[in-house]
């Protein structure tokens, strides 16, 4: 598995049956893929869909639904589709369990930016600033650090904020990592990796679990 | 009952510069592209769009950012088309980011008669700024005004003559609300049926709320 197959692969284990999940453009939607086929996923797309499925292909796409990174996408039986206001309703209402984000930036304080490099990128933030701000649960799914080897997870961002003290769990190639009041704690490493590679490429000093684990140990 | 159909020249007749123009979809799904051209052919500038995005190069709002037609966009994403960054940041556009949930609330709350949204969004990032707050059973929320446009323009999937819409799909997006926030609501029909064609139970945005109605929208691509 390469870094993003393995980050999306652990994402899932936090998912769980009957959980209403909204995944974010890029990295996140490949956590779809790891979902044991035993459990009922409700997949959001905060364009206005409830039960998506996978991506269309030849004579299966609908040219009227896409999904909220632009890609023409199935549904599974059961599913619906609403406005963007009902879309928001479910989002900021507290109705999604779980939202998983891609960012340029996350700190020890559960902050995070991915809507702006002010004078270059600018894409906007799009639903995330709704999405973390209603679901039960935010996720952060990145690889550890960005090319050329700047660390991702920071000790303060300092990109303009998408989030303020949202994040409750970093999920990255190398290690899992909860945001607590106390900081950020290490609750696992990958295989074949040590705490302290994992504290050389993350900012922030990080507190190491007293249930330190393996990635996807039993 | 006065006639909705109008064809081309008389939507174009309707538009004039410094226009607020709220535009249905989100990323080229459900946008009613025959409206935009008419306003590309009709010369209008200094336009304010208020849109989910600027999608990509190429169709739907970007059309007006290319032809330099748009002095505000008011939207919650702008990454698809590099474009609208690039004039944003060279000066040549003038940008409002918010929050897609809150855009859809504040045209809601415009189109529902409230007096603004109270919000948890954006609370502490920039979206902050310059706005009032309010603490109610020990929540702190965002205040954010209502927004209202003098024009709406919708896609619709299927259309009846009296102005009745269905939306197929995941083409519902910000045309219902939109239906409700604007002086003047013109929807842009894939397919345009009699009255009665539709059942009730399908109807999305009521006939009362549209004022004007355009078939030939081309089907979906």
């Amino acid at each position: 598995m390469n870094s993003k197959e393995i980050i999306a692969k652990r994402v899932a284990q936090e998912i769980k049956d009957g959980d209403v999940v909204n995944l974010g453009i890029g990295l996140p939607e490949m956590v779809a893929n790891y979902i044991d086929e035993d459990m009922t996923v409700y997949f959001q797309a905060e364009n206005g869909i409830m039960g998506m499925g996978g991506v269309a292909e030849g004579d299966d796409i609908d040219v009227n639904v896409i999904n909220a990174g632009c890609k023409h996408v199935l549904t599974n039986k059961g599913a619906c589709y609403f406005d963007s206001a009902t879309s928001f309703a479910i989002i900021r209402g507290g109705h999604v369990d779980i939202t998983v984000l891609g960012v340029l930036q996350v700190d020890e304080t559960g902050s995070f930016a991915s809507h702006k490099i002010p004078g270059k990128r600018i894409p906007g933030m799009g639903g995330a600033m709704d999405l973390v701000t209603g679901a039960k649960q935010v996720i952060v799914a990145t690889t550890h650090t960005k090319k050329g080897g700047t660390p991702t997870i920071v000790k303060k961002i300092s990109l303009p904020a998408t989030a303020v003290n949202k994040v409750n769990m970093i999920v990255t190639e190398l290690a899992v990592i909860r945001v607590t009041d106390a900081g950020l704690v290490l609750e696992e490493i990958a295989e074949g990796h040590t705490i302290e590679e994992i504290q050389e490429l993350t900012e922030p000093q990080l507190i190491v679990s007293t249930h330190l684990k393996k990635m996807f140990s039993e | 009952m006065k006639d909705k159909i109008i064809d081309r020249e008389q939507f174009k007749a309707m538009l004039h510069d410094g226009m607020t123009i709220m535009v249905g979809g989100f990323a080229g799904n459900g946008v009613p592209e025959i409206l935009i051209e008419c306003i590309l052919e009709s010369g209008a500038k200094d336009l304010t769009i208020i849109s989910n995005d600027s999608t990509h190069p190429g169709e739907g709002v970007s059309l007006l950012i290319a032809d330099n037609r748009v002095k505000k966009l008011i939207a919650s994403h702008i990454g698809m088309n590099p474009q609208t960054a690039e004039k944003y940041n060279a000066g040549e556009l003038d940008v409002q980011l918010v929050p897609q949930g809150t855009l859809a609330e504040m045209i809601r709350a415009d189109g529902a008669g409230l007096g603004a949204v109270l919000t948890q969004t954006g609370l502490g990032t920039e979206i902050e700024e310059g706005k009032d707050t309010i603490t109610l059973n020990g929540k702190t929320y965002l205040i954010e005004m209502p927004i209202h446009a003098d024009l709406a323009i919708l896609r619709g999937s299927v259309v009846d003559k009296s102005g009745n819409i269905v939306y197929k799909g995941t083409t519902r997006t910000f045309n219902t609300v939109m239906a409700t926030a604007a002086d003047v609501v013109v929807v842009a029909a894939e397919e345009l049926v009699e009255i009665g064609e539709i059942e009730p139970i399908d109807v999305m945005t009521p006939a009362p709320l549209v004022d004007y109605v355009m078939g030939g929208e081309p089907i979906e691509l």
